[in-house]
């Protein structure tokens, strides 16, 4: 009996193996003309070769673990009728498809490629054109996400959807992926133990990146550019971004990125260029803000009252209309050895450390926080003056947000 | 009056002032243009710069101007001459000089820089506060008759508009920062031509997306033709409101 069940086993094992795969080519000159033709007559493991050509799809439906692959970019077209793709088995790839024209609506997420409660998916080298969602996961683990190309065409905010969704998501890897047109363009409900790397999310009419409650992600060298209100992260704890570029996000409510209740992480080496505000934070606290370099923001900084125990170590700040800002007196938070380029104090011990404190806090920064309308005195020479008495003797700007250890020359480029 | 103002602008340029006036804004502005990569940026240091200088120099020189001319104003007096042409024929004379001096001391270098709407706002905005700054001069100097006297009273409402009024405006938005101000806040930069002009100009960099909800109301009201044509009106009121006093102080005036 045990043996009999073991030659089962063994059978099993060489039907399920990748030596009893086969190819299935699919295209005008052969016998499948259309892939769900080929999907219904393939086994798991096998191999769907899609050759060039322009097929029309509605809803192709991907219930095996099968890997299509295409030949010379060939295109789905959803014809704006339905989903791109839909998958619903474990170990899937797609791999150099074109995919376009998904349907829009409000009601149901339509997407260039669905994935449902799967595991070990691969997505790479695809090109989405012109589909409502890009790439829509929910319930996904252990999948790698590569080299796509998602350009949204929606004509404005409320009829676009996200790039790359994942809801319910673990240990997802995207990587050089570009995304451009959409609402968001990465978002992420959900998403733990995902990391992100060398993407580039420019001008979708949101965000860049969105997320919430998607703990212990990793963002490295990602770039974050030119969209409609900049990048906001929300209700997460535990990430680590490292190395990206949030520039050009330039608007009355455009932020380089928005941290609201966010614990815990790592913010280390990013550079924020040209934005109305490089880091807003609020309600955020445990933060190791080290090694970026704010340029020629707005703000480079604000930070709420309610932000405690944030440590910002060896950041540049160069050239930013105000360096920090904050809406209290009190403040929690730490710090050190930064270089500020409107820092006017010397260093008599020639150590690279200046010798008197600075602070980052302007008069009037604090008075437009107050006030917002004290804004038409903007560079008014008045102003100027003030800024320069109280940066002297302080009264109103709170005196304990000050760097007791500036550097004298910027640490990072 | 011509002839009057012919003879204002052979002496003006005759003494030299306006000439290190001239090369003294033109090197400011080519070597802020040069040391500043990126043009906007440069507009906006030279922004400051021609907030607080034009109007120094111009109320200065123009109040200077009249009280050393005060022996040729007597001798004009003296013929024949509606004294309103006498004066208006000096005040034309000097701010056909003085502007004359603005825009080759920073509308060249704007030009060959960078030549966009912002520019072209900052060169019209100086001018137009070469000319109130001119009237405002001439008010204060037929009001006085000792030239000290003058000079101080002239130095006084540069005091006033650069610094004391902007002092004034934030201790009003302490006392009633209660009360929504925003709309407020068109009417109280229009009694101030300095802060007209400079929210003009700000309005025009992108650096108003700072300015949130005000800014969005000033863009609204400024950003448009018919903001500039507002400006452009609230201006003109500066130049002849103080003017026509002036003509009329004159007028009644023992010399």
């Amino acid at each position: 009996m045990f043996r009999l069940s073991l030659l089962t086993f063994l059978s099993a094992l060489l039907v399920w193996s990748p030596l009893g795969a086969k190819t299935i080519d699919v295209g005008a000159t052969y016998t499948h003309k259309h892939p769900a033709q080929a999907i219904a007559s393939a086994n798991n493991g096998d191999v769907i070769i899609l050759h060039k050509g322009t097929y029309v799809v509605k809803n192709l439906l991907i219930n095996k673990s099968i890997i299509l692959k295409g030949e010379n970019q060939p295109v789905l077209d959803a014809q704006m009728k339905d989903f791109g793709i839909t998958i619903t088995a474990s170990k899937v790839t797609v791999d150099g498809i074109t995919i376009k024209n998904s349907a829009r609506a409000s009601m149901t997420d339509y997407a260039g490629i669905q994935a449902i409660k799967a595991s070990h998916l691969t997505l790479k080298n695809n090109i989405l054109i012109n589909t409502y969602f890009g790439l829509h996961l929910a319930g996904i683990d252990s999948s790698l996400i590569e080299n796509n190309t998602l350009t949204g065409n929606a004509p404005d905010d409320a009829r676009s959807g996200n790039g790359i969704h994942l809801w319910q998501c673990n240990a997802i890897s995207i990587r050089k992926n570009k995304i451009s047109g959409h609402r968001d363009g990465i978002y992420f409900e959900f998403a733990r133990f995902c990391h992100i790397s060398q993407n580039i999310s420019e001008k979708n009419f949101r965000y860049g990146l969105h997320f919430m409650f998607s703990d212990n992600d990793i963002y490295t060298n990602n770039i974050f550019r030119n969209n409609g209100t900049g990048v906001a992260v929300m209700y997460t704890k535990g990430i680590r971004m490292t190395g990206n570029i949030f520039a050009d996000n330039w608007g009355s409510s455009a932020y380089g990125i928005l941290l609201k209740d966010i614990g815990d992480s790592y913010i280390t080496g990013n550079t924020f260029i040209n934005n109305t505000v490089g880091i807003f934070m609020e309600g955020s606290s445990r933060i190791n803000v080290t090694g970026n370099s704010f340029q020629n923001n707005g703000w480079a900084l604000k930070l709420l009252a309610n932000c405690a125990q944030d440590t910002f170590i060896r950041n540049k700040f160069n050239g930013n209309t105000f360096d920090v800002s904050t809406n209290g007196t009190v403040t929690l938070n730490y710090f050190k050895h930064n270089y500020w380029d409107k820092y006017t104090g010397y260093d008599l011990n020639r150590d690279g450390i200046g010798d008197i404190p600075y602070r980052p806090v302007s008069l009037y920064a604090t008075i437009i926080e107050q006030m917002p309308y004290a804004v038409m005195l903007l560079r008014s020479f008045a102003v100027d003056l003030l800024d320069k008495a109280e940066k002297n003797i302080p009264s109103l700007t709170p005196d304990q947000l000050k760097d007791d250890s500036p550097l004298m020359k910027s640490p990072v480029q | 009056m011509l002839k009057v103002t012919k003879y204002v602008i052979y002496d003006i340029v005759r003494n030299r002032v306006l000439i290190a006036y001239t090369l003294f804004l033109l090197l400011i502005a080519t070597s802020l243009f040069n040391m500043e990569e990126d043009p906007s940026k440069a507009i906006i240091s030279l922004m400051s710069i021609v907030m607080i200088m034009v109007p120094l120099i111009s109320i200065v020189f123009a109040t200077t101007y009249f009280f050393n001319s005060y022996e040729f104003i007597e001798l004009l007096v003296a013929q024949p001459l509606k004294r309103s042409t006498i004066l208006l024929g000096e005040y034309i004379g000097v701010a056909l000089s003085l502007s004359f001096a603005f825009l080759a001391g920073i509308g060249i270098p704007i030009l060959l820089f960078d030549a966009t709407a912002t520019g072209f706002v900052l060169i019209l905005s100086g001018t137009l506060l070469t000319l109130v700054f001119i009237s405002l001069a001439f008010l204060s100097s037929v009001i006085t008759r000792d030239k000290a006297k003058g000079i101080g009273t002239s130095l006084m409402l540069w005091f006033y508009f650069s610094i004391i009024y902007d002092a004034l405006i934030l201790m009003l938005l302490f006392t009633f920062s209660d009360y929504p101000l925003e709309q407020a806040m068109i009417p109280i930069a229009s009694l101030n031509p300095i802060d007209l002009g400079r929210i003009v100009i700000m309005l025009k960099l992108d650096i108003s997306a700072l300015m949130g909800y005000t800014g969005a109301l000033f863009k609204n009201f400024f950003g448009n033709a018919m903001g500039i044509f507002y400006t452009c009106g609230i201006m003109f009121i500066w130049i002849i409101v103080p003017l026509l006093c002036s003509i009329k102080v004159f007028n009644g005036k023992n010399l």
